[in-house]
């Protein structure tokens, strides 16, 4: 037996047209969406980042005394400034999709997509200030 | 892969909820306040008295497991984009991006375990 792919018989071969590898920055919208997701490059290093820190905290003031004078660098406060730049994209974008992804009803009426996404900024703003308090209370 | 996919998808979700609320501080106070010196930040021992304390580790690994899984589905996902990546090429992809958030997480437990 033979396979034929187009023939009659068989399902239709469609046609793609091949996509250019710079379709993102044909759209605005397609722009703003590469840039949202490539947001989770600057999470995933700080995340990191802060293993780092913490490694440095456990191996005694010299080691972290180190790592503290290496974020004092131009090229960290250069990577910071983006990077911070690039988690506040993160927390707007997030907590505007928020209330598509999250559907909460309250005495059976829908709680509005405003009143959601508030109390989301709300709640930022709230562990943003205790997070601040507990450190420069230190 | 297919099974695990929901539990996936819930470590983006509540990633993504921990990062935007709690990274921006940090970055803000630990990235740049702190060695700008426009705020004091604190001294070796009372910072390392903080982080020993068990709920301090507890929200440190929060901190960083969750993110960093928010990080590997979220990468994934913009590598087969951005690439257009076809179905074959897309195992490979994801087991290196899962994998390095595992590997990370599991320096993380073994760092926040092993700080006295």
């Amino acid at each position: 037996m033979s396979v034929q792919t187009g023939s009659p018989s068989g399902p239709p071969e469609l046609y793609h047209r091949p996509m250019s590898f710079w379709w993102w920055l044909q759209k605005r919208a397609y722009f703003n969406f590469i840039l949202r997701e490539l947001t989770c490059v600057f999470v995933g290093v700080f995340a990191v980042i802060t293993i780092l820190q913490i490694r440095a905290l456990s191996q005694g003031p010299d080691a972290y005394a180190e790592f503290i004078n290496r974020l004092r660098t131009p090229g960290f406060i250069l990577f910071n400034t983006v990077g911070l730049a690039a988690l506040l994209f993160h927390a707007i974008t997030w907590f505007k999709a928020v209330p598509t992804t999250m559907i909460v009803r309250f005495g059976g009426t829908r709680v509005p997509d405003q009143v959601i996404a508030g109390l989301h900024y709300v709640g930022w703003m709230v562990v943003s200030v205790v997070v601040a308090w507990i450190l420069l209370l230190r | 892969m297919r099974g695990i996919t929901p539990f996936l998808w819930f470590l983006f979700g509540t990633g993504g909820m921990v990062s935007a609320l709690l990274f921006p501080i940090h970055v803000l106070l630990i990235g740049l306040a702190f060695p700008l010196g426009w705020l004091d930040a604190p001294d070796y021992e009372s910072l390392r008295s903080l982080v020993i304390h068990p709920i301090t580790r507890l929200y440190l690994f929060v901190f960083i497991f969750f993110p960093l899984f928010h990080w590997a589905h979220r990468f994934r996902y913009t590598i087969y984009d951005l690439f257009q990546i076809k179905h074959g090429a897309q195992q490979p992809i994801a087991f290196l991006c899962y994998g390095a958030a595992l590997l990370g997480t599991i320096f993380a437990a073994y760092t926040l375990l092993a700080i006295a």
